[in-house]
């Protein structure tokens, strides 16, 4: 015996988009569990019912990868971000912990249109961790911050009992400074805007969850993991005001830093599938695994939101960087009065479907 | 695996041809409602948008053919309670982790200090066995005949390798029971049947003759792949047309009308049909579950430890039963998208990534807005 439905399916979707775009208040759960870290909705939950409501101030309020304010009245225009690593296994191809930890911040600073200046460097290590490996990191980290032209400037050392953690985690801190007139928001951003990636999408995640060597897989893949401080001066100098917003979709990949820039916006972005650079390799480790790359942490990557008119110079500025050869323009903002708020995907086949974010799969570390 | 190999099978130009094609053979006035059976193709079907491609006038219904959704309640609180034993290391599939017991899931029991694992095969599993001598590895076996095989490999080499702390707490259903409770029930007239590809790779195409000799309902044994799907419903469609109900074999590719005669032997050797055996939503199936051989019961989780073996009754307003059968569509469910979402699942449906209801709710809510707003107004 099945009744009639009460409700009919629009008022379901209503019901379930307004749901989604209302703002979070209430965490339910009563134990921190790895969803909580996975970078989606429970993330996003936890931050804003909890962090947020205890927390709050207009800085932190924007969320963004970096809070930016100015020095006294006039004064020059810093940003401030923090990170903390706690990939496994620290060594895999294509970089470790070390090297992650500070291109990691480095980009977060680099995407409020900033100049990276200074990192601080926090570290908590197990003991009975080999020291030679302790030298391997922070060899890497040196060697890292020389290359995207800032300096370690402050750190702290924390040694935990054996099996407190998990060999080694570091947090780093960076401060920059914004010496451009602009201002990077999801505020800016409007239908018609184009979205650009700067390469391939999903390279550092699955690297990391090949290397834990519980996969049995044997796929060439690299971390992408690079200081995005360059790049994105090219971008900004042949861009100008036509760059509106700019996200490096870390955990969560792509498809979460736009399903939070839908929301932001109440506007509509439509991702083309076949237009999206993905290698071969991350194809077919994501097909076996039962992974998106849309959803796989990159991390040597941006997204930039950019005005129409300024896309193809964009796009050329982006691909004539090293770091940028594979860039492309993947998605358009529009304003669709039914589907505000949402993200898109059209298919290979031409069909389409809801790309939101994750509801907290249990992935394992990778950054 | 060559990325090729995957696109040609999510051609657009392909796809556009061959919904022409099916619509071609929709007859004025007909509705048809054809079901996929498998949860693999349920997410396919929503993840590429495949319904964007038919012609209004087919509905695809899907089928009680995910491996999550149908473990009832009982037995994840059972292996939630052999995965806080102390000297357990409970292995299992990510989406297992997720799905709600009475009191939580396994990712809670691990939050409040179980050691329970992730795997993507029971092979890790043993892994873990050999690699921690001094703890008790059980993995969670679940699955349709498509995992069953590897269970039983597993089982095979822990035995031959005299690997002791290692067991399985086994829960594999068999999809032609499942099938025939569908047929059975009369809530639901079908039109025919999407055969479950990966299955069928293992038990062959010959035990669905009984859908098309003794139901008279054709059934295409179909990939994964987008044009898979489209081409399954385009050979429905035809057998429909031409009057015929026959089992014909679509993923010929991978599947043998005979099977794959060595997995199903190493099931043979190690596991027996249970008497009977619960399913969510869908209630006892006589012969529709797998248990190991008494030979085995060294290995056998269920034989080791006291687990509270309690039928527990779904939640009252969960209606997974009726989505597993193809009788409501997800958004019918009271609960959906309100009480009951992927964020905190009530029903199992809502968990799994081959769930209808997920896949509905994760891929497909826009699609069908739109496209009925497209549709032509009704002359």
């Amino acid at each position: 015996m099945s009744e009639r439905p009460a409700r009919t399916e629009e008022e379901v979707l209503d019901a379930i988009e307004l749901r989604r775009r209302r703002p979070v208040r209430k965490l339910l759960d009563d134990r921190i569990t790895l969803s909580h870290g996975a970078g989606g909705k429970a993330t996003h939950t936890l931050v804003e019912a909890l962090f947020l409501a205890e927390l709050r101030n207009p800085l932190l309020e924007t969320l963004g990868d970096s809070a930016v304010f100015e020095v006294g009245a006039g004064g020059p225009r810093l940003a401030f971000s923090t990170d903390s690593y706690v990939v496994h296994p620290l060594f895999f191809p294509g970089g470790d912990i070390g090297e992650l930890a500070v291109n990691g911040t480095v980009n977060d600073l680099a995407m409020s249109g900033a100049r990276p200046l200074h990192l601080s460097a926090g570290f908590i290590i197990e003991e009975g961790f080999p020291i030679p490996d302790l030298q391997r990191v922070v060899a890497s980290m040196g060697a890292a911050a020389r290359a995207a032209n800032v300096a370690i400037v402050t750190g702290d050392t924390k040694v935990v009992e054996r099996g407190k953690a998990d060999g080694l985690y570091v947090n780093t801190a960076g401060v920059g400074v914004i010496e451009r007139d602009l201002d990077l928001s999801p505020a800016a951003v409007r239908a018609g805007d184009r979205v650009l990636v700067s390469g391939t999408l999903g390279d550092h995640g699955t690297a990391v969850m090949i290397a834990r060597g519980d996969l049995e897989l044997e796929v060439d893949l690299e971390s992408d993991t690079a200081s995005l401080a360059g790049l994105t001066a090219d971008l900004l100098d042949a861009a100008g005001d036509g760059v509106r917003c700019l996200r490096d979709p870390t955990r969560g990949g792509l498809a979460t830093v736009l399903a939070e820039l839908a929301l932001e916006t109440e506007l509509c972005i439509i991702i083309d599938e076949t237009a999206l650079p993905i290698t071969p390799s991350v194809h077919g480790a994501c097909e076996i695994l039962g992974l998106y790359p849309l959803y796989i942490a990159n991390e040597g990557k941006l997204a930039a939101i950019v005005a129409p008119e300024a896309a193809d110079s964009a796009l050329a500025a982006l691909r004539s960087h090293p770091l940028g050869q594979d860039a492309a323009i993947v998605a358009e903002v529009i304003d669709d009065p039914d589907a505000p708020g949402l993200v898109l995907l059209e298919t290979a086949i031409g069909g389409s479907r809801v790309v939101d974010m994750l509801a907290g799969d249990p992935l394992p570390r990778i950054c | 695996m060559s990325m090729r190999f995957v696109d040609e099978y999510r051609s657009g130009d392909v796809a556009k041809r061959l919904a022409a094609q099916i619509e071609e053979l929709v007859e004025p006035g007909r509705k048809y409602k054809v079901m996929e059976v498998c949860g693999g193709h349920t997410h396919s079907i929503y993840q590429h948008g495949v319904e964007d491609l038919l012609p209004p006038e087919i509905e695809l219904v899907h089928g009680p053919g995910c491996p999550v959704c149908v473990i009832p309640m009982g037995r994840q609180d059972d292996a939630i309670a052999i995965a806080e034993r102390p000297e357990v290391i409970f292995t299992t599939f990510g989406d297992m982790m997720r799905v709600p017991a009475s009191n939580g899931s396994l990712l809670d029991a691990k939050s409040r200090g179980a050691d329970v694992r992730m795997v993507y095969s029971p092979l890790d599993a043993l892994k873990i066995a050999r690699d921690n001598p001094a703890r008790q590895v059980v993995f969670f076996a679940i699955g349709f005949e498509t995992t069953t095989p590897s269970t039983a490999v597993t089982l095979l080499r822990a035995r031959a390798e005299g690997i002791r702390n290692f067991s399985l707490f086994a829960n594999h259903v068999t999809i032609i029971p499942a099938i025939r409770a569908i047929l059975d029930s009369p809530d639901l007239r079908l039109d025919g049947f999407i055969g479950p590809g990966h299955v069928a790779t293992v038990i062959g195409t010959r035990p669905f003759r009984f859908i098309a000799r003794d139901w008279g309902r054709p059934v295409v044994v179909s990939g994964f792949e987008p044009l898979d799907v489209l081409q399954g419903v385009h050979m429905v469609l035809t057998q429909l047309r031409d009057g015929r109900s026959e089992v014909e074999n679509q993923y010929s590719r991978v599947v043998r009308d005979e099977g794959n005669p060595a997995a199903m032997k190493a099931i043979g050797q190690t596991m027996e049909l249970r008497t009977t055996f619960e399913w969510r939503g869908l209630g006892f199936i006589s012969q529709s579950a797998l248990k190991l051989r008494e030979e085995f019961a060294d290995w056998d989780a269920e034989v080791i430890y006291e687990v509270p073996g309690v039928r527990v009754a779904d939640p009252k307003a969960c209606q997974c039963g009726e989505v597993l059968k193809g009788v409501i569509k997800p958004w019918e469910c009271k609960v959906f998208g309100t009480a009951c979402t992927p964020e905190h699942p009530i029903g199992t449906c809502m968990v799994s990534s081959e769930g209808a209801c997920a896949a509905y709710f994760n891929y497909g809510r826009h699609a069908g807005r739109r496209r009925r707003k497209e549709a032509p107004a009704p002359a």
